[in-house]
């Protein structure tokens, strides 16, 4: 187990330097020019090159990128003189557009994001697997066709069209809910609750849309196996075979697919930020990529690479707890 | 009525199956997959079932267990079991006869063992499931006792190890250890041998009969192969299309079979002895639809002789009768005596029918 | 004695096991066989799972690569023969698949699979395709009217029959049957054996024929091998292995089959254990494990595959049985008393 772990480490350490390099690389190839963005409309060419010079966008691109990393590991200082700046370990840079550290930036973001899919997962996790399962237990019952119905037209729902019926009904029309809002959970879990309930619930109905009709498949698929049979014809009851013996096997697909999901997630919930109004890291991103923000881009592209990662290390532990056959090989 | 075959001692059948009706309501239509089957089995005696896909054997086997989907099959009929009448006894009472009372071995162990649990739980928690008072190192205890009877060495440590750690034969011991946990007094085996390899399926049957002297269990053997059957089995029940065509002692069907199936299954499996280059005399056609089932005798259509008797074997189903000796019973139109004739001019002298 | 139309030697198959990147050792599937198959000869290859026979027939067709060893085909040798190279000998070289369901294209009708191999080698026979296909259904019982229907359509038996219609439509001189028959219900398998033994007798085919069931092999094989772990333990004629067999797996095998000519449980001999795992098999005799007469010899040395008498009969064993079965009845357990548990 532990040389498997170390093995995967490696694997994404890999990975992530390809990201990186190819984040880096799309970057310059793009035609405009972040200080142009900067300087605005009534710029010289000596303007611009001055801004590049200050941006160090006017380097080799090896050279940016060895410092980008070297300011990861050991941090690294901008400029000289008076305009020095020492950035220390982990530096990500600085935002080209008001100079703020990119570290802080991240640290501000991502309790957002973090609170947003949390909530969203737990719900979806909770009624995506329990409505799957109960629905194949129930298997062509009224119960059955209703919930494969609603999670129908729930998986073929947009985020953006069923955030904002939520929005409409339980803030504008009714009052019900305030206009979501983020507080830190350390401050008052009470609002911070609150204020995220309406992402919360657009995340959870449409992902456990898809997480019931999984679970539903996956159920009637492990009640068919034979060994819920030999369950059965041992004389456990109905719901010792169910829980003991189906549900364990019907649930590790699911586990996978839950576990990738919340990784890119953490990435970034940009639509359902947006329509909530909420700071997170998904619209720091797509921020960050209209103003050619390259040190936000690069740490915000790279934190989700790592969420990716992270979760398909965690998924395959889990595997290898969950299911004996793969811990041997 | 059909007339069962007397039991051998004065001891009443443990189970009873009289008259077992199997139907399931698909979208293409019904499907009767057993069709009126009786016969019975004492405790210390086997009866192999033998027949083909389609046959309606198995449904049999999980329909005695009521393993059955309540919702989908239509079971009528008798299934007694120790005195017990299972149809339509409420599920929970079925339950808690289940691998208790009767037990049940399955064709392929590993799929047939939980992939996710250790081999020795699941022996625990059959016995656990019966014995609700057993703590957890009685149930221990006796699963690894039961391992080291089917003869698994170091059942002590064989207990904690995986299905997928364990070998072909060793898995379907395990499977037979679970089922005799309890000491069940039937014990129905569903082609436990059809995915090992031969030097195993040996072994395997070896123990079955080993354990049938020890637990003197009633055992339901059910099989395609007659090789399987002839070496195990004091009686043989042939079904064809969910019906029975031919039920008797092993001697009788094997050695002195009266039904054209048992005839055409026996010239058609290639044998050890004999002349190696005659030819193979197989059954016509393909086994049948359950759905469009023949009319009349369900055999008709393969059936060399069915002509012999005018429109009788397309027209009328062929009730199981005397065949001659006692306890021998036949489905067959062709009168007694143009039976013994056919076989001996036609059968006797191909395949392992000699 | 006609040349050999297949010459296998030394043939080999390791499958590397992989322990993340290093190489951790090898599954030795199939472990230096020796053997020839002549014109219109059929060979049968037996033994228990695990035996490296799938594999050997899978190398022999080259759907597998061999590690090691050489397979000569009319004259050439095939071993390392690439595609190009490989086609004008696929129309001599056909193979049947046990599976007759998984092998056929669920979506292409009979006459479209049958006449596949005839389009891909850009074959016109006269009178045209069509008639060529009907043919060949024709041939191995099938109403050649089905020409266009699908293969759900038809039983396991039949299917297996298109399966080797299709093997047959460029008219091979050896045909590869890995378990041809032993997906097929009882009254099925004998339809197809004698099928496959009218073609061979009427075609002249040589066979490789590949199966667990020793019985089915007594019918439709002139020569038998009978594997074990990778290696030819035994080969030699039919006879001689049924009646005369030498080496004590040979014997095993053929005892453990239960037969309904004996009713009870006969005199059967025992083999304790299953076969031990190809990736570290035995030392010296890879049987001696559940062998009753194996010696320290046997651990040290292994034996080489030799005649003992001088004929056709090739036995690897250092102490082989000697002693006929008697073929007309009684079981082949004369041996039972001596078997260790």
């Amino acid at each position: 187990m532990f040389r498997f772990v170390v093995r995967r480490l490696l694997v994404a350490g890999v990975t992530l330097v390809v990201i990186s390099l190819v984040t880096f690389g799309l970057f310059f190839a793009v035609p405009s020019s972040p200080a142009k963005v900067m300087c605005g409309k009534n710029c010289t060419a000596a303007d611009i090159a001055q801004v590049e010079q200050r941006l160090g966008i006017d380097q080799p691109l090896p050279r940016q990128y060895a410092g980008f990393v070297k300011g990861i590991f050991v941090g690294r200082t901008y400029g000289s003189g008076d305009f020095r700046q020492d950035c220390p370990a982990p530096c990500l840079g600085y935002s080209f557009r008001n100079n703020q550290p990119v570290t802080e930036i991240i640290a501000q973001r991502l309790p957002v994001t973090f609170s947003i899919v949390f909530g969203g997962a737990v719900l979806w996790l909770v009624l995506g697997i329990s409505l799957g399962m109960v629905s194949a237990l129930r298997r062509g019952t009224v119960f059955d066709r209703t919930a494969i119905g609603i999670t129908l037209a729930g998986a073929s729902m947009q985020v953006y069209f069923f955030g904002l019926i939520l929005l409409y009904l339980l803030v504008y029309a009714t009052g019900l809910l305030p206009f979501p809002s983020y507080t830190p959970l350390t401050e008052n879990p009470g609002r911070w609750a609150v204020g995220l309930l309406l992402p919360w619930m657009t995340l959870g109905f449409l992902n456990s849309a898809l997480y019931a009709r999984l679970s539903r498949a996956q159920m009637l698929e492990t009640l068919s196996e034979d060994f819920v049979r030999t369950a059965r014809a041992k004389g456990l009851s109905a719901r010792q075979v169910h829980t003991r013996h189906a549900l364990r096997a019907a649930i590790t697909p699911i586990v996978t697919i839950a576990g990738l999901d919340i990784g890119t997630s953490l990435g970034g919930t940009f639509i359902t930020e947006t329509i909530f109004g909420l700071q997170g890291l998904g619209k720091a991103t797509v921020e960050a990529v209209q103003f050619l923000n390259l040190p936000v881009v690069m740490a915000t592209v790279l934190l989700a690479a790592v969420f990716i990662v992270v979760a398909n290390i965690v998924v395959d532990v889990l595997y290898a707890v969950i299911d004996p056959r793969v811990r041997l090989s | 009525m059909v007339k069962l075959p007397e039991p051998r001692s004065g001891e009443s059948p443990y189970l009873r199956v009289k008259d077992l009706r199997v139907r399931f309501d698909t979208e293409d239509g019904v499907v009767r997959a057993v069709d009126g089957v009786s016969f019975s089995v004492e405790r210390g005696r086997t009866l192999g079932i033998v027949g083909e896909s389609g046959s309606g054997k198995s449904v049999t086997s999980l329909a005695i267990l009521g393993l059955h989907n309540a919702k989908r099959a239509a079971i009528s009929g008798e299934i007694s079991v120790g005195g017990r009448q299972l149809v339509g006894m409420p599920e929970e009472e079925v339950r808690r006869l289940r691998g208790r009372d009767m037990a049940m071995i399955f064709q392929d162990p590993l799929s047939a063992l939980h992939p996710y649990y250790t081999v020795g739980r699941q022996i625990a928690e059959a016995y656990r499931v019966h014995h609700p008072r057993a703590g957890k190192r009685e149930a221990r205890g006796r699963a690894v006792d039961m391992l080291g009877r089917v003869g698994i060495p170091q059942p002590g440590k064989r207990f904690d190890q995986y299905p997928h750690e364990f070998s072909g034969g060793m898995r379907q011991r395990a499977m037979i250890a679970m089922a005799l946990v309890n000491d069940p007094d039937l014990l129905i085996a569903d082609e436990p041998t059809t995915a090992l390899d031969v030097t195993v399926q040996a072994q395997i049957l070896d123990l079955l009969e080993d354990l049938q002297g020890e637990f003197r269990s009633a055992i339901i053997l059910i099989t395609h192969d007659l090789g399987v059957v002839s070496q195990v089995a004091d009686d043989v029940l042939v079904m064809y299309g969910g019906r029975a065509v031919e039920h008797g002692s092993v001697e009788q069907v094997l050695r002195r079979p009266q039904h054209p199936y048992t005839w055409g299954l026996l010239s058609s499996v290639p044998s050890l002895h004999g002349d190696a280059d005659a030819d193979l005399v197989p059954i016509k056609g393909n086994p049948p639809s359950l759905i469009n089932l023949p009319s009349g005798c369900a055999f008709h259509p393969r059936c060399r002789y069915a002509d012999r008797n005018g429109d009788r074997s397309r027209t009328e189903v062929p009730e199981l009768r005397p065949a001659g000796e006692a306890g021998h019973l036949v489905a067959c139109h062709l009168p007694a005596d143009e039976r013994t004739r056919l076989y001996q001019q036609d059968i006797a002298q191909v395949g392992v029918a000699q | 004695m006609t040349e050999p139309l297949l010459k296998v030697r030394g043939l080999t198959k390791h499958f590397p096991v992989r322990d993340g990147f290093r190489a951790r050792g090898a599954v030795r599937a199939v472990d230096g066989l020796d053997f020839d198959v002549r014109p219109g000869e059929t060979l049968g290859l037996v033994g228990e799972s695990g035996c490296g026979k799938t594999t050997t027939g899978r190398m022999l067709v080259r759907l597998l690569d061999a590690t090691s060893g050489s397979i000569e085909f009319d004259g050439r040798d095939i071993t390392h023969a690439r595609r190009a190279q490989l086609r004008p000998l696929r129309q001599d070289l056909q193979i049947i698949f046990q599976d007759p369901y998984a092998s056929l294209n669920p979506r292409h009708t009979v006459g479209r699979i049958v006449a596949m191999p005839l389009q891909v080698n850009g074959i016109n026979p006269p009178g045209g395709i069509k008639k060529r296909v009907q043919e060949l259904l024709e041939l191995v019982g099938l109403n050649p009217e089905h020409y266009n229907r699908y293969p759900h359509e038809f039983s396991g038996g039949q299917r297996q029959r298109i399966g080797i219609a299709r093997a047959l439509a460029l008219r091979p001189k050896l045909i590869v049957a890995d378990e041809p028959v032993s997906a097929l219900d009882v009254s099925i398998q004998a339809q197809v054996i004698n099928l496959l033994r009218d073609l061979q007798r009427d075609l002249d085919l040589a066979f490789v024929f590949i199966a667990h069931d020793l019985a089915v092999v007594r019918h439709f094989c002139h020569r038998v091998a009978v594997m074990y772990l990778g290696k030819i333990v035994e080969i030699g004629d039919r006879d001689d292995i049924y009646q005369r067999p030498q080496h004590p797996y040979t014997r095993a095998l053929l005892s453990a089959i239960p037969d309904v000519t004996t009713l009870g449980p006969a005199g059967r001999i025992r083999l304790a254990g299953d076969v031990p795992t190809p990736l570290n098999p035995p030392s010296g005799c890879r049987f001696r494990t559940r062998c009753w007469k194996a010696q320290d010899r046997c651990a040290t040395e292994e034996p080489p595959l030799i005649t003992r008498d001088g004929g056709g009969q090739l036995t690897a064993c250092h102490f082989p049985e000697t002693g006929t079965i008697s073929q007309d009845s009684g079981p082949v357990g004369a041996t039972a008393e001596e078997v260790s548990k």
